[in-house]
């Protein structure tokens, strides 16, 4: 029992400190990729090739003066970027991110927890952490504060939709599994997901890039209409508290992506590789590699995710709704009816 | 400690904040502060659904009611920006009726309640109908048709809600 509980306890502390220094460097990695596509340096005064940068954000935003407003919730006003935060973080328990390492015929999974019903976790975690938006731009007082937030939450809920099928489409393919384990475990042998669901992954990375408020939908934010959206009220590390949570959100949707699409720590002659290095199932090795290539997924997904931003012009608000409604949900509708279809010949289903 | 299983102290915290949470719904005086604490009770029923053993329930009662129904509430709220300025303030006399009414439908639900026989406890734990293989199991083979019925309701119920909220009906 006590061994559990430190073992879980590391994993946790694990989890929650990468989740941080990846959206930490995630902000410098943003910089930098929008210097490359507009043809100029990005940070380069903090360190080698801007690596303190980071740091030195934070620094200023921990010094800089806090601003609450006279007539706003105090209370609600600081919960807000709190309760974004621990939402964003509280999808990431659910990644595994490497094989299981066997230590004395025991089984040690790297992962916070296996909830048996992750993928119905995952989405009531994501439609919670719009709360963090909504207290927050309301507490504020301020109407541009109010229509950010307004905006975030009709979103959010127009979004959460389309994904919730092509979820549902996926688990299909997946063999009827809910856990996050057993879905990436099942893509071992054979194919990862993207061979079976095309249609499902655009559906999914689409709204991804709308639940995670990120360019063309962050309409939340717009600054040419809404100042700040609903974060225009706030300053210093509260701020820095919202735009933690947004790329640490990225982060856990690129590697949710990568691991219910693509694989996972699974790759492409893996066991071939392992084979002829010699390994045994539930080496360390493994493990190390398994994470490597998981790690590598994601940080390409969070790649495309910025060069995204940094190409595509925002979309109109009218546009956004359009989108969502009459094009990704019946698609997604689409691609539920062909996935049965297939499945069912692929004599994965019966009836 | 004191007699109690880990399983019970759980269950009284647990019920104790649901029943305080449901309370500060009715007693807060600003609307979104209702809401919120609405939400929280929501979290506290998935937590007993979670003592149950039913984590499919427990979740999709956070994602459904607590994500996507209490967003639209707050969202309502919100925009109809409800305070004491502008709410019309009731008078003395509908605030006593209120009171009267509401007391006695408490009187008969309590009274309702007397004669029935007492729920017998399901031990926690050892119930496996909550997880989701076996509710999914149960709800497309033996309770298919009523779950039919249900979605065609919510479906009547969906057209319906769409035809009100329309401003030119042809």
């Amino acid at each position: 029992m006590a061994e559990i509980i430190i073992y879980k306890s590391i994993i946790c502390l694990v989890v929650f400190v990468v989740s941080l220094g990846i959206a930490a460097y995630s902000t410098w990695w943003e910089r930098k990729f929008a210097g490359l596509l507009q043809d100029r340096w990005g940070p380069s005064r903090a360190g080698v090739w801007g690596l303190l940068q980071p740091l030195a954000d934070g620094g200023k935003m921990l010094f800089k003066e806090e601003i609450i407003p006279n007539v706003s919730n105090k209370f609600l006003f600081v919960l807000a970027p709190g309760l974004f935060i621990v939402t964003a973080i509280m999808a990431g328990v659910l990644i595994p991110w490497a094989p299981d390492v066997v230590i004395n015929s025991t089984p040690y999974a790297m992962q916070v927890a296996d909830v048996n019903v992750g993928v119905i976790f995952l989405l009531g975690v994501t439609s919670v952490g719009v709360y963090g938006i909504m207290i927050g731009g309301w507490a504020s007082n301020n109407k541009y504060s109010l229509l950010g937030a307004i905006r975030a939450s009709a979103q959010m809920i127009s979004y959460e939709l389309a994904m919730g099928i092509a979820l549902i489409a996926l688990i299909i393919t997946a063999g009827g599994t809910l856990s996050f384990r057993e879905i990436i475990a099942q893509q071992d042998a054979g194919f990862a997901n993207i061979v079976w669901q095309p249609l499902g992954f655009i559906i999914f990375f689409v709204c991804a890039l709308a639940e995670t408020n990120r360019a063309p939908f962050d309409l939340a934010e717009c600054e040419t209409e809404l100042v700040g959206g609903y974060h225009t009220e706030y300053s210093a590390f509260k701020l820095g508290l919202f735009l933690f949570a947004e790329y640490i959100n990225m982060f856990v949707s690129s590697a949710v992506m990568a691991g219910f699409y693509f694989g996972g720590y699974n790759f492409p002659f893996a066991s071939e590789l392992y084979h002829a290095m010699g390994l045994e199932t539930g080496s360390w090795i493994i493990s190390l590699i398994g994470f490597g290539a998981y790690f590598t997924k994601t940080l390409i997904f969070i790649s495309v995710f910025m060069w995204i931003r940094w190409t595509i012009p925002r979309f109109r608000y009218d546009q956004l709704m359009n989108l969502g409604w009459k094009a990704l949900l019946p698609l997604s509708l689409l691609n539920l009816v062909i996935t049965v279809v297939v499945e069912y010949f692929r004599g994965n289903i019966q009836f | 400690m004191l007699g109690y299983t880990i399983t019970q102290w759980v269950f009284g915290i647990l019920s104790f904040m649901a029943i305080m949470f449901a309370l500060m719904v009715v007693f807060s005086r600003n609307p979104v502060n209702s809401v919120l604490y609405l939400v929280l009770t929501f979290f506290c029923i998935a937590g007993h659904y979670l003592i149950m053993n039913a984590q499919f329930l427990a979740v999709v009662h956070i994602a459904v009611y607590a994500g996507a129904i209490m967003v639209l509430f707050l969202f309502v709220i919100m925009l109809m920006n409800l305070n004491q300025d502008t709410e019309p303030q009731k008078t003395m006399i509908s605030k006593i009726i209120a009171g009267v009414i509401g007391g006695l439908l408490l009187l008969v639900l309590v009274g309702a309640l007397k004669g029935t026989d007492q729920l017998t406890t399901i031990q926690s734990g050892a119930s496996k109908i909550g997880l989701v293989g076996n509710l999914g199991k149960v709800l497309f083979r033996e309770f298919l048709f009523p779950f039919e019925i249900v979605s065609i309701l919510l479906l009547s119920a969906l057209v319906g809600a769409i035809l009100i909220g329309k401003k030119d009906v042809k």
